[in-house]
């Protein structure tokens, strides 16, 4: 059973990282637009260069 | 620069040379934040192509598309126009309108839906990471390990329940403090309660704790939360959008010069300029210039009026023919448009009376819940003689009874129906509007606007002679007259050419004159002309001293408008129509769609008056209205819709706004609305059905945490299946 001092922490670490991950997400506005960035990711307009 | 005239404490120069030219740039005037409206974007290709185009144009400092939103949104140098960036996206191939960027603003983010996600997160984090540790303590865990178990769990919990409860928390103790009883008391007390017992049980090494319910209820719940909140944002922005839609500007008029300028600043005293098609912006008196006004907006009566000098105007009529100044006699909330407001606020008050079943459920089962934990902790107290058995009890009790399924129930139906209705083409305002939409047996119409759209339409074309409609049409076409339009619009339809008519002049507020072979023709209002004026709308065509001849107009009836009538007929609905029209034009009307009942020249309190008279009859009357003069009546009625094309008032003072200009969606909602309410309906007895089965066990001291946790998370979820069998 020591086990678990170990695998407690690390899968509540990996919960708390997607936790995080999802905060970062919201704040960054990225759930304005689904339909759009859908869309987006197929336009090839800044393949060659970054969009400045 | 001043890194190379004087030595800087900096090791780099550009560290502070950089904030003082931010502060430079603050100094000048703030960049232009404008918003378009871009209906017709479907793909990536048009997002790419506009926002190459906007970018490209070299005062644009960015510029965005949001294709959920279908709207751009730029940032461009100061004295760049919105009328510029419309021209430039019309120029693509796209339809485009001007946004009132000031009317978006206040809802940019909504920062009421995030925190809720933000909330809804945590609670999902935490709870599936106190399952799982639950999953072992069910599994057999023991001693030590069981209580090692339930310390983790609880120092999850606490911090994410006092986190993520908030709302609750906060809608309880508002209710509390009211004296009143909510649907969030009884949640507020089954989570205190859980983790006040469960941490009992824990300090005293207990088997059962409730970590794992507390956290599961309170992301349900939030799950219902956000979805209802998401539903009445999206129903929100849409029809912020509509009224962004109308920039409000006038032309003002001082020392000779016109400029451009906000509704909002305008004075009393004001000289305003409305041009032929604007539409007058605030109350006030004709100074200057003869023309028609169309006051069907706030009266429903299609026939124009003549406007000259001296004459008051009020806000929301429109200008046909000439070029009117007018000196502002009230402005802004003054104006009897705004007043109009009253007259809604009164006819509203009536409203509030529907409890919606939400609420109805509530008042049954809050008080239900807390009697029968309250009895049970009694019960069990007086039989055990044992404060932590019986408190156990009462805490299995308030968890297993708790409105996870309810709190699910409705919004997730109605999640379901509006975005049905919305991909129709139908925009629910109010978050009961569909419960009262289902309870509706009586229709009543606004004809002009409504059921009609307002544009007339020729109608004795075949009875004229041919030299007639040849020397009216040539009359016709130089006019933005809606008469004039609608002449040449059939007349050129039927093939016939313009004759040739000399000096053809327009007359302001009058009519259209020219002269053929020296005579004098004339085309306009019948006292201009010498005619005897008819009941329904009509033009007036003389030709030298021969008798006038009348061309008659009927408006053109609104597609989908005899569908949405054989609908509702089909499904049992008496329907009324109700206009401040002309008994003639309301009557052919109602003849034309077989609509038994009708009421003309109603004004504005009459209508209001009939739909309360409808309403004391014990009848649930939908109001489709669109005009000021709905207004009072679409609040009076049970419920009310108007289209898009309605003023800004309607449409607040409405429930549901139709955003095509179709009208068949409107006996279809009818059904989804009643379909809707069968779910909801069905809803409550499966939570009530898993009440049933799970309550006793929870009095009889038999529910254990896997049991709370199995009845929960089954019945949440058979509601949200429930309701996505919405048709």
């Amino acid at each position: 059973m020591n086990i678990l001092t170990y695998l407690i922490p690390i899968s509540l670490i990996l919960g708390g990282v997607g936790l995080v991950a999802f905060v970062y997400t919201v704040r960054s506005n990225q759930y304005d637009d689904p339909e759009g960035d859908a869309r987006r990711i197929l336009s090839d307009d800044w393949d060659d260069h970054p969009k400045p | 620069m001043t890194a190379t005239m004087r030595p800087t404490p900096s090791a780099c120069p550009a560290c502070s040379a950089a904030p003082a030219a931010e502060a430079l740039a603050a100094r000048e005037l703030p960049n232009a934040q404008i918003a378009l409206s871009l209906p017709t974007i479907h793909c990536s290709a048009c997002i790419s192509k506009i926002e190459r185009a906007l970018n490209d144009h070299p005062q644009v400092n960015s510029a965005r598309v949001n294709l959920t939103l279908k709207r751009a949104s730029i940032d461009a140098a100061p004295e760049v126009t919105a009328e510029e960036m419309r021209a430039l996206v019309e120029g693509l191939g796209y339809e485009a309108h001007e946004l009132d960027a000031g009317t978006l603003n206040a809802t940019a983010t909504d920062k009421a839906g995030r925190d809720l996600l933000m909330r809804l997160a945590v609670a999902g984090f935490a709870s599936m990471n106190v399952m799982l540790l639950s999953v072992s303590v069910w599994s057999g865990a023991e001693d030590a390990t069981r209580d090692m178990f339930h310390w983790i769990s609880a120092a999850i919990t606490l911090p994410a329940i006092a986190f993520s409860g908030v709302p609750f928390f906060r809608n309880a103790w508002a209710a509390l403090r009211n004296g009143r009883l909510n649907m969030d008391v009884p949640i507020v007390l089954a989570i205190v309660l859980a983790i006040v017992t469960s941490l009992w049980e824990t300090m005293l090494s207990g088997a059962h704790a409730y970590f794992d319910a507390a956290l599961a209820l309170t992301f349900f719940l939030l799950a219902g939360r956000y979805l209802d909140h998401r539903t009445r944002a999206i129903a929100r922005s849409a029809a912020e959008e509509l009224t962004a839609l109308e920039v409000p500007r006038a032309t003002r008029v001082r020392d000779g010069v016109e400029e451009v300028v906000n509704v909002a600043d305008l004075a009393v005293g004001d000289l305003i300029l409305v041009r032929p098609g604007g539409r007058m912006p605030v109350d006030g008196e004709i100074v200057q210039g003869t023309s028609e006004i169309d006051r069907s907006l706030l009266t429903g009566e299609t026939l124009p009026v003549f406007a000259g000098e001296g004459q008051a105007v009020s806000a929301g009529e429109v200008n046909l023919t000439g070029p009117l100044i007018i000196r502002a006699s009230a402005v802004g909330a003054e104006t009897s448009l705004h007043r109009m407001a009253d007259l809604v606020a009164i006819a509203e008050s009536g409203r509030s009376r529907y409890t919606s079943l939400a609420d109805k459920a509530a008042k049954l089962y809050a008080p239900g819940v807390h009697i029968l934990s309250g009895l049970s902790f009694i019960g069990w107290y007086l039989y055990t003689w044992d404060m932590r058995t019986a408190l156990n009890i009462a805490a299995a009790v308030l968890i297993i009874t708790c409105p996870c399924a309810l709190g699910l129930a409705v919004p997730a139906v109605t999640t379901a129906a509006s975005g049905r209705l919305f991909r129709r083409g139908m925009l629910i305002k109010h978050e009961t509007a569909l419960e009262r939409l289902a309870q509706v047996d009586t229709v009543v119409f606004d004809k002009t606007g409504t059921l009609t759209t307002g544009t007339p339409h020729l109608t004795n074309l075949d009875a004229l002679p041919r030299d007639a409609v040849e020397t009216a049409l040539a009359l016709a076409q130089g006019s933005s007259h809606p008469l004039a339009q609608a002449t040449t619009k059939a007349a050129r339809a039927a093939g016939y050419a313009a004759a040739e008519v000399a000096d053809v002049t327009e007359v302001p507020g009058y009519g259209t004159k020219g002269l053929i072979a020296g005579e004098e023709v004339r085309l306009g209002r019948a006292s201009w002309t010498g005619a005897e004026g008819l009941a329904q709308t009509a033009t007036y065509l003389k030709i030298g001293d021969a008798a006038p001849l009348a061309l008659t107009f009927t408006d053109a009836l609104r597609p989908g408008a005899e569908e949405a009538m054989q609908a509702l007929v089909k499904g049992g609905k008496r329907v009324i129509l109700m206009s401040g029209d002309t008994t003639p034009a309301v009557e052919a009307l109602a003849q034309r769609l077989g609509i038994p009942q009708w009421m003309a020249e109603a004004l504005p309190a009459d209508k209001a008056a009939r739909v309360e008279a409808l309403r004391a009859e014990g009848a649930h009357v939908l109001m489709v209205g669109d005009g000021l003069n709905d207004t009072a009546a679409l609040a009076a009625a049970h419920v009310s819709i108007s289209p898009a094309t309605a003023l800004d008032a309607a449409r607040v003072a409405s429930d549901i706004v139709l955003l095509g200009n179709d009208l068949s969606p409107i006996g279809a909602a009818c059904e989804t609305a009643k379909s809707a309410t069968r779910r909801i309906r069905e809803n409550f007895r499966i939570a009530t059905v898993y009440n049933i089965i799970a309550v006793p066990l929870a009095v009889a001291g038999l529910a254990t945490p896997l049991i709370a946790a199995l009845a929960m998370s089954l019945s949440s979820i058979t509601v949200s299946l429930n309701a996505l069998r919405l048709r």
